[in-house]
This record gives C-alpha cells, sequence and structure tokens, in this order.
C-alpha cells in the first residue's frame, strides 16, 4: 500500500491549505457527532491513511442512491471522489466502457486485494439464472461474487442492497435478494432508505476513512449512528403527537398548523432513520416537515406493509431512551393493536388528556 | 448479410464485431453491439436492455394512491416523473380535479426535474465523451479565462486564478496516479477535438455543476420533503400552504417561497451563463461530425406536458409540445390518442418476452409480458456468458413500442422537432438563435450535436417556465387561494366499481405513459410505456430499427477498439436502462398469486 499517497497528501497537493485541512477536520468531526477532541485524531488519521480504493457494483436498481450521493453537501461529491477516496469502478460514473471498463474492475481487484472497499448498490435477481442482470454478458451475482471476494468490507447502499426493495416487493418475480444472502463470508455495513439521505452515505464513508474500522452496527447491520433511533423519536412534530393534535385530512387547518401526520399513515414511529434530524438536500427539509408521512423507506419490506396511507398499529410504546435493537427484540413478542394503549399512555405521561383524539385513535384500531 | 430495413437503413452484419458491454455512464444496464466494415464505418447496430424488475405485477392489487411511490422506484434519475404520472393515471381514472396551487407546484418540481436531469446529464454522464479532462492540463490558465469570459462573459467564476487551481487540483489528481473515474478512459484517442482551453473550462464546469445540481433539486426538498425521491399525491400536492398566520413553519411560507425562488434564479443563471455557452463552445469543435441523427429527421413523438392550467391536458395548453412527425414530413404534426389501441402498440418479436403468438402488438391496456429469455441459433457464447447476441431472434428486456406501426424518436430533440415544426415561438426562437451562433443550417440539428444541444435549450427554456410557475403560485396565494389538495375522492368507497385512466408526462428522456385500470379499489393492470423503451427498442416484427439503433449507423469509428463515437451517440439520448425494461404483465395464473396484504 505504501504505493498510495495519503488522504492528507493529496489535500495539499490539490492545493487545500493546513488551516483547510483543520476545518475540514472539525466540520467531519461535527458532522458525525463528534466532539471537538476528536479533531486532531480525525487529522492524524487523514494525514497518515492513503486514499481507499472504491470499487461501486450495480444490480437491479433504480441509481436513486448513486444520485443522493452526489448530493452531499459535506463533505462535497467533488471532494470525496477526488481527495478521500479512489473510486475506480462505478459504471454510472466512470469514463471507460466495455472492456476497458471491465479491465479497470479486473486490475483494482489484483493491486488492492483485501484492501479495497465494495459500494453495492442495487441487488442480484437469481432466477432465470441471474440473467435478469447482465452486466459483461454475464449474470451481475457473478460479477457481485468476483468482487466481494478480496474486498476489505462491503457497504449495501440503500434498500435494494440492504433488504430488497421494489424489485423484491411482493411476488419478487425476479427473485432479487439483498447482497447479505449471496455474500456471507464478509463483513457488511447495511445504509438502508429509499435512497439513504447523502450526508449518512458520504458520513459512513468518512468514518470508515477516518477511524480505520467498521462502525458500530446494530442487530440488523446498520450503523448505530445514524438508524439508532426512531424517526418519531426526534421528530419536531412530536410535541403534536403527544398532545394528540393530529392531521385529519389533506389541507385541512390542522396541516396548515404542522400538526402531526400519525393519522395520515406516517410511518415515523416504526421507522429507523436520520430523516428527522440530519434531514435531507443540505438539512432543507424531510417528508414530514414537507407535510407528507414518512413511508417507512429505511425499514425492511416497507412495500408489504399495507398501504402508506394506513395507520401504523403495531407501535410500541417505549420511551426515546431505547434504541432499535431493545425495541426490536421486545416488539417481536408484540402483536398489532397497541397503537390505542400508546396514544392513551403517551396522553397519560404528557397530562395533556385530549379525550377527543384518544377516541378516535381507538376507533382506528 | 445485408438487409434493408421498412425505415429505411441498409444492415450489413458481415464486419467485425464489436462489442460494449458495460456501456457506463447511463442509468441501468446496457450493451451495444455494432459490425464495421474496413473504414471502420459502422454497417450494423444492435442495443440491448440488459436488465428487468417486473414492477407490474408488483403493483396489482395494490392501493392505486400508493402506485406513485412504486412506480416513482422505477428510476431514481428521472425521479418524480414517473410518480407525477402514475398520480395524473389515478385522477383521469377516478376524474379528480387537483387545484391551481397543485398544478402549479407540480409543474415547478417537473421542471425542476428536467432541469436538474439535462444538466447532471450532460456535464456528468455525457461531457466526458466530448471533453479530454487529462489534456486540460495543457491549458493555458489565462488563455482559458479568456475563452470563458467570450463565451460567458456574464459568468463571475472566470479569473485565470481561479482556472490555475482547478487545473493544479486535476494535475495532483492525475499525478498521484490513482485515475478513479478517469480511469482507463480513451484520453488518447483522435476523436477528441478540444483543444486544452476549452478542456480545461469544461472540466472546471464539470465540477461547478456537481455542487450546482444539489441545489436544483431543493425544489423537490421543499414541496416533497427529499430528493431523490420527493412525496407526491394523488388528488393534488402534500404539501400545505400557509404563509400568514400561526403554525406557517410547518407549512409553505414566506421563507420556503423564497428559497424556491433563489434556487430559480440559480438555475436559470447557470443554464445561460454557462450550460448553453459550454455546448455552443464545444459544439463550435465538434461542427463535422454531425453524425447520430438516426430516426430523429423522420420520426418524433412527445406526448406534451407542464399544463398551464389544472387538468387541461389539451395540446395548445401544453407548454412542451405534443404530436408525432411520421416519413420525415415536418409539414404535418399528426394528434396524439393514448387511448386509441391503434396508435400505441408494443412488440415483442425480438424481446425475451412472449405474447404466445409471433407479430402481435397489443396496446398497453392489454399489455402482456411473459418472460421468455432465450438466445438465437446465431448467438455466440453460452446463456450464461453471451459473447455476441443473434439479432434476428430475440435479444433484449426491452419491448419494441411502435406509434402505428412506425419506430419513434423521444425525447428534448423530439420535442424541439416537433415544437419547431407546430411553430412554438419560445422553440423557434431559441432553436434558430442556437444555429445563427453556430453557423449551422436547420438539418444540423438531426445529429447527435442536435440531441445534446436541444437539451441545453430546454434546460434553459425550463427554468423560464418554472419563474412563470412560480410566479403564478404567489398570484394565486395572493389572491387568496391556498388550497392544495382536492379530497372529494380520497376515500376508495367514492370510487366507482371499475375505473382506468392514463397519465402523460415529458419525462426529461422522452414521452412517458402510465395505464391504469383500477377494480374495486384495487389496480387490476398497470402498464408503463416510458421513454428508453421508444429509444432503445428493439428490432420489431417487420425489421424496423429502434431509434438507438438507427442514430449509430454509418458513423466512423476512429479506433473501433475505443469505443467513443458509439458512447457519444447512445449518451445523447441519456438512456435510462432501469426505466425501460422494468415491464412486466403477467399471465392469469400470476395474477392470482399476487398477495397483498
Amino acid at each position: 500500500m505504501s504505493q498510495i499517497e495519503t488522504f492528507y497528501d493529496v489535500m495539499r497537493r490539490q492545493g487545500i491549505t493546513r488551516r483547510s485541512f483543520m476545518k475540514y477536520c472539525s466540520l467531519t468531526a461535527a458532522a458525525l457527532g463528534l466532539g471537538p477532541a476528536f479533531v486532531p485524531k480525525i487529522a492524524h488519521a487523514m494525514e497518515t491513511k492513503p486514499r481507499t480504493p472504491v470499487i461501486w457494483v450495480h444490480g437491479l436498481e433504480c441509481t436513486c442512491c448513486s444520485e443522493s450521493f452526489i448530493r452531499s453537501a459535506h463533505p462535497l461529491a467533488k471532494d470525496v471522489v477526488l481527495s478521500m477516496i479512489s473510486l475506480d469502478y462505478d459504471d454510472t460514473l466512470m469514463a471507460a466502457a466495455g472492456h476497458q471498463a471491465e479491465a479497470a474492475l479486473q486490475e483494482t481487484i489484483e493491486k488492492y486485494k483485501g484492501n479495497y472497499i465494495l459500494a453495492v448498490e442495487g441487488n442480484p435477481p437469481l432466477n432465470e439464472d441471474g440473467m435478469f442482470c447482465i452486466v459483461g454478458g454475464k449474470p451481475f451475482v457473478e460479477q457481485l461474487r468476483h468482487a466481494a471476494k478480496d474486498a476489505k468490507a462491503i457497504i449495501s447502499w440503500g434498500a435494494c442492497a440492504s433488504y430488497g426493495c421494489v424489485q423484491a416487493a411482493k411476488p419478487n418475480p425476479t427473485r432479487a435478494v439483498p447482497v447479505h444472502k449471496v455474500i456471507t463470508d464478509k463483513p457488511i455495513i447495511k445504509v438502508p432508505g429509499c435512497p439513504p439521505i447523502a450526508e449518512v452515505m458520504t458520513g459512513v464513508i468518512t468514518y470508515m476513512l477516518t477511524f480505520d474500522r467498521l462502525p458500530e452496527l446494530d442487530r440488523q447491520g446498520r450503523p448505530a449512528m445514524f438508524y439508532g433511533q426512531r424517526i418519531h423519536d426526534k421528530c419536531y412534530r412530536r410535541p403534536h403527537f403527544d398532545a394528540g393534535q393530529f392531521v385529519e385530512e389533506w389541507d385541512d387547518e390542522n396541516a396548515r398548523k404542522g400538526y402531526c401526520l400519525y393519522k395520515m399513515g406516517c410511518k415515523g414511529p416504526t421507522t429507523y432513520n436520520a430523516c428527522s434530524t440530519v434531514r435531507w438536500n443540505e438539512g432543507v427539509s424531510f417528508p414530514i416537515q414537507s407535510g407528507h408521512g414518512c413511508i417507512g423507506c429505511s425499514e425492511d419490506g416497507f412495500w408489504d406493509q399495507g398501504s402508506f396511507y394506513n395507520r401504523v398499529t403495531d407501535l410500541t410504546q417505549f420511551g426515546v431512551e431505547k434504541n432499535a435493537d431493545q425495541i426490536g427484540l421486545a416488539a417481536a413478542g408484540v402483536v398489532g393493536g397497541g397503537i390505542a394503549l400508546h396514544a392513551a399512555v403517551s396522553a397519560l405521561k404528557s397530562a395533556q388528556k385530549k379525550t377527543q383524539d384518544r377516541k378516535s385513535a381507538k376507533e382506528e384500531v | 448479410m445485408v438487409i434493408q430495413t421498412p425505415n429505411g437503413f441498409e444492415l450489413d452484419n458481415s464486419g467485425r464485431r464489436i462489442v460494449v458491454d458495460p456501456v457506463t455512464r447511463i442509468e441501468g444496464h446496457m450493451r451495444c453491439e455494432v459490425n464495421v466494415d474496413d473504414q471502420g464505418v459502422i454497417r450494423n447496430a444492435v442495443s440491448t436492455g440488459t436488465m428487468w424488475r417486473g414492477l407490474e405485477v408488483i403493483l396489482k392489487g395494490r392501493d392505486p394512491r400508493d402506485a406513485w411511490a412504486f412506480t416513482e422506484r422505477i428510476c431514481g434519475v428521472c425521479t418524480g416523473t414517473h410518480a407525477l404520472t402514475s398520480v395524473r393515471s389515478v385522477e383521469d381514472a377516478l376524474g379528480i380535479q387537483i387545484p391551481d396551487n397543485a398544478n402549479s407546484i407540480r409543474n415547478l418540481m417537473q421542471l425542476a426535474l428536467q432541469i436538474h436531469d439535462h444538466v447532471v446529464h450532460f456535464y456528468h454522464l455525457h461531457a466526458l465523451d466530448w471533453v479530454n479532462p487529462v489534456n486540460a492540463l495543457k491549458a493555458d490558465p489565462k488563455a482559458t479565462s479568456e475563452l470563458q469570459q467570450m463565451v460567458g462573459p456574464n459568468h463571475p467564476m472566470s479569473s485565470p486564478g481561479y482556472f490555475r487551481d482547478v487545473q493544479n487540483r486535476l494535475k495532483k489528481f492525475v499525478e498521484s496516479g490513482q485515475l478513479g473515474l478517469f480511469k482507463n478512459g480513451y484520453w488518447d484517442n483522435p476523436a477528441y477535438k478540444l483543444p486544452p482551453e476549452a478542456d480545461l473550462m469544461a472540466t472546471t464546469h464539470y465540477l461547478e455543476a456537481l455542487d450546482l445540481q444539489k441545489e436544483i433539486v431543493k425544489v423537490h426538498t421543499i414541496f416533497g420533503g427529499k430528493n431523490p425521491h420527493p412525496n407526491w399525491l394523488v388528488g393534488g400536492v402534500p404539501c400545505p400552504i400557509n404563509v400568514h398566520s400561526t403554525g406557517a413553519v410547518g407549512a409553505i411560507n414566506m421563507e420556503r417561497l423564497n428559497m424556491v425562488q433563489s434556487i430559480i434564479q440559480q438555475s436559470l443563471d447557470f443554464n445561460r451563463n454557462v450550460y448553453i455557452p459550454d455546448v455552443i463552445a464545444i459544439g463550435g469543435f465538434y461542427k463535422n461530425w454531425l453524425y447520430g441523427g438516426g430516426l430523429s429527421s423522420q420520426a418524433c413523438l412527445a406526448y406534451g406536458d407542464i399544463p398551464e392550467h389544472p387538468n387541461d391536458f389539451s395540446p395548445e395548453q401544453l407548454h412542451l409540445p405534443r404530436g408525432a412527425i411520421i416519413n420525415g414530413d415536418l409539414s404535418v404534426v399528426h394528434d396524439v390518442d393514448p387511448r386509441d389501441p391503434e396508435q400505441i402498440q408494443e412488440f415483442v418479436d425480438h424481446s425475451w418476452y412472449t405474447y404466445g403468438e409471433p407479430g402481435k402488438g397489443l396496446h398497453p391496456w392489454d399489455g402482456v409480458t411473459e418472460a421468455q429469455y432465450e438466445l438465437g441459433p446465431n448467438a455466440k457464447g453460452t446463456r450464461t456468458n453471451i459473447q455476441e447476441l443473434d439479432e434476428a431472434a430475440k435479444y433484449s428486456w426491452i419491448k419494441a413500442p411502435r406509434w402505428k406501426g412506425h419506430a419513434m424518436e423521444v425525447g428534448p430533440l423530439a420535442r424541439y422537432i416537433i415544437g419547431y415544426a407546430k411553430g412554438h415561438e419560445d422553440i423557434k426562437d431559441q432553436v434558430d438563435g442556437l444555429l445563427r451562433a453556430m453557423d449551422l443550417p436547420f438539418d444540423a440539428i438531426f445529429s447527435t450535436l442536435g440531441r445534446t444541444a436541444a437539451r441545453a435549450l430546454e434546460s434553459e427554456y425550463c427554468s423560464r417556465l418554472q419563474q412563470h410557475f412560480f410566479d403564478k403560485l404567489i398570484t394565486n396565494i395572493k389572491n387568496g387561494d391556498e388550497s392544495t389538495a382536492n379530497i372529494e375522492k380520497w376515500d376508495p368507497s367514492t370510487w366507482p366499481k371499475e375505473a382506468m385512466g392514463v397519465g402523460m408526462t415529458e419525462a426529461p428522456r422522452g414521452a412517458l405513459g402510465h395505464w391504469i385500470k383500477i377494480k374495486d379499489g384495487r389496480i387490476e393492470n398497470y402498464q408503463c410505456v416510458v421513454p428508453t423503451t421508444w429509444n432503445g427498442s428493439p428490432r420489431d416484427t417487420s425489421g424496423n430499427i429502434g431509434a438507438f439503433e438507427a442514430s449509430l449507423m454509418n458513423t466512423p469509428m476512429e479506433r473501433p477498439e475505443e469505443p467513443v463515437e458509439i458512447l457519444r451517440t447512445l449518451h445523447s439520448f441519456d438512456p435510462c436502462l432501469a426505466c425501460s425494461t422494468h415491464v412486466m404483465s403477467p399471465d392469469g395464473e400470476e395474477l392470482t398469486t399476487v398477495k397483498v396484504r
């Protein structure tokens, strides 16, 4: 690996001053939710680490993950690609095609055996001998296995690679499967969402480059730092939920006042993601803020949980102090219909009883 | 063997076969094979969609109000346009009238997509077919600055120091030996014609555009909560408006509207000061490379989009034109009726599907798709390791849609040719102005370069339309109308037992249609015919070749083993393979297995 420049070398050689570099480290620390004490650590890591080669392959997908990735504001996508990683294969963005593209893939695998990160967007279909997704005349699943064999770690970008997403929704005609169903001998970091938030994607990569280790993962394999809590737990409309103030129909007075979207089918109470904190597109908004409920796009099998406008009925009555694993373990034994109880508990807790809303919440179940 | 196609092309597959797989810098997966003669000229072209997801079967039995979210995931690049098409199809089926504000907001979002998609396409997917970033290292930053000030005098980022910084960054990047995305590019191929200064200017704009594109989409984030894949609503838009009173911070308020206005201005400035000048400057060096016209001079199709008034899709009310041109006759623009079973039909004789009998064409209402993956007798390789395809047999996951039997080109160039032929004033002014600036005759528009230029012009036109609809939205709110959704028919119990509808849009890549049948409150059948299905279509029963294939014909290649010219022309269509190859409607047996919880 000695032939690879360090991250800091590259930044300096590209005309970035020491001062800007340190500023960048502070921003990175902030983006990762780390205190100022981590800034020297990040700086040190970047001064001594080589640029990590990344191979980014594409299966059955809609390419929304790549589109999201290039929306990243901190760090900017151009800085990631020019200064942080070496994106040596990515059929969506690379200049070469055909034989020259395949050669780039092979060269990277051979040169950086065991040292490259494999990023997977989309997923492999297994029906029809895998030929529902063909790359270089062969099934995509072959390319995936080949590239995975010598990878240091694998990132499963988005709902497709993590869980299967829309093509795996019932009846899954192509038998599309998530990456971990075909690659079982490598560490896999799932970064779910349709797509994941841009700054979560670059945050995960930057974390790995900075600390030279995989992020702490929950039981489902998601980075705990971004997927540890429900959207509901940190939703700015949560006080309206607790107060029993709900949007009753689209564009009603309550909608215009920004009340809770629970009754419109919002899946925030059962969805683990950073939307209500990091928000989208440089923090401009997120689905609930724009007036539509969360559709739960970072959850396994979210396409097959009934209409997006049906009210959540399997809401568990845990508080914000619980994380995904604790709730997940307990929820395994919980049957649907918990919402009336939850609404009641919530109302009692906040001592803001609104009998009308409890009544309507019960009616719903 | 030489074959004459009914749509006027002479195919000769006797020469050397060149295979490009994967075709990169596109959305999805695609393969292309061509035969070149002794002079390296393409004499036969075969384009193949190499992925298939089956979304329509997944939609069966679901709530029609959810369909936008499923279909939106057909494509994350043209994100939103499938969702809009979907809600339009449901509203058409159920007779739902959307409020005026919803129309303006939807148009603002659809136009944001057009602009975003065109900018990202040109700079990040297409530019490297014309621009050589390695050659930019030889540029004189001072001369580059002069070039910039000449072609785009109003663009503020134009100093010699600025270009020197970018060049230094690029230089260090190349010297590091880790070329990343530029690895194995065709940088010494003589097909690249730009002087180093133009290469440096364009490479600099590659980076600027990467920064800007994330701003353009914030229009989606404001009204739809996120991008990619913002949220939509049957009956209107999900975002309420509250500009006057308590709670306004939870709705579209003055601050949100100001942000939209600021983004519209940024997009407009970039289109005027950077994008169009770049196309003119780069195009100027490729004026003698007017290949790639394909079907554009003879058969173009557009459904039209951006309705001035809500719920009125009559052609004269659409800002992007509707119509069909056939047989190269621009004096007649035919009406297009998506409900007429004789107009739009799909054929599968050369696609990996079967209708049970050969030669049959089906209207989307009656669409059937049953997968049948098989290679022809003259294919080389095996079923799971294809060396060469046999285009006389089945060879693609894309169906072959035809309009009254004609293979059609769709997309920005088709829209602009139709608009020009109809005398659309804005379009005519733009096209005439561009041709004057480049000193080219009208026929030059029928080319790869024409396709690329039409996209740039359209991006600028869409920016102006955004301003128009923003002003309209403000005026309407001023007049006291804050309504954004019509919920009269939100409840499925208000729906008829059976209903059918069509939704149409102009996606960035061209004409997009969704056909829906609703029964007992659930989706009974759902069909999409999408732009890249038209453009990337394989041969049909009569042997007509599709737009991609036609556009490659008779193009000389500098070095046949390096597919620069093939990529250049294919990219000019902005292929979107996830869109084109999702199509599937099952036979009756599969239908019963769809389980909806």
